[in-house]
């Protein structure tokens, strides 16, 4: 008997996610860029909306320079394979922490060729998502769409967003 | 494991229809499963699904959209068009290979 998979393309309900992303910690960048860039790939329809520090995921003078900083992280431990060290909190705010674990970070994931920032949002946009600016963040970071990484369609402001999204499921990061 | 007779070849398929023998696959059988799901094979798509096959037996693994963009230099709207909504898992099907598990 012949099996054939179920790809969903005969389904009529289309499913939609819009994750609003308000970090700009490097760290906190990929947990967007991974679901939006999976659910594409899955034929979801996905919007990105970058809001507040999520905005520098988008800046072209920032958006390749984000930072991941372990102050305040508890998650922090020591490279080591079979023992749990955490590194102490009262050290991660010296000079060279966020740089130091900045670079690990980087190194872990080139290690698994994910992409940095920029590359990763090129995927995205290639692949039909559809990226949007915060109006609000914009006017506080006094940008406009000439100082945006050239994928973002467009700056809209709090209910085009609630307009756009309608029936979308909604991910906050 | 399950078998089916695809294009007059009998194959062992997975619960969901993917082939599970890298060894079992030909292009007579891979015209059949694209046309399973709506995909009829043109020069662009052999050319994908070929190297795919070839990644996979050097790899070890199915490539990600990624890495068929990267590694393969097939872009990924390229890809989209040519295996539209699922890619990844539509090329993986076709070619006779697992599907990828790779999150990116």
């Amino acid at each position: 008997m012949t099996i054939i998979p179920d790809f969903g393309d005969d389904e009529s309900t289309d499913r939609k996610l819009a994750i609003i992303c308000s970090k700009g910690n490097l760290d906190m960048a990929y947990p967007a860029l991974v679901l939006g860039n999976a659910a594409l790939g899955e034929g979801v329809e996905t919007h990105l909306f970058f809001t507040f520090w999520g905005f520098d995921m988008i800046i072209n003078s920032r958006m390749d320079n984000l930072k991941f900083s372990p102050a305040g992280n508890t998650s922090m431990h020591l490279p080591m394979k079979d023992r749990e060290i955490r590194i102490p909190q009262a050290v991660m705010p010296l000079p060279g922490m966020t740089t130091m674990a900045t670079k690990r970070l980087q190194d872990s994931l080139d290690e698994l060729d994910i992409p940095p920032v920029r590359e990763f949002l090129d995927q995205i946009v290639a692949a039909g998502g559809q990226l949007w600016g915060c109006r609000m963040s914009a006017d506080m970071n006094k940008v406009d769409m000439d100082d945006l990484y050239e994928g973002v369609i467009d700056i809209i402001n709090a209910s085009d967003f609630i307009e756009m999204t309608d029936g979308a499921q909604l991910l906050f990061i | 494991m399950a078998t089916a007779t695809i294009a007059g070849h009998e194959v062992s398929i997975n619960e969901e229809g993917f082939l599970t023998e890298y060894d079992e696959w030909n292009e007579e059988i891979a015209t059949e499963l694209a046309a399973n799901i709506g995909v009829e094979m043109t020069d662009d798509h052999w050319a994908l699904i070929k190297w795919l096959r070839q990644d996979f037996q050097d790899k070890g693994e199915t490539a990600t959209t990624r890495r068929v963009q990267n590694a393969g230099g097939f872009p990924t709207k390229q890809q989209f068009q040519l295996f539209p909504k699922k890619p990844a898992k539509k090329m993986a099907y076709i070619a006779g290979l697992p599907k990828p598990h790779g999150c990116v």
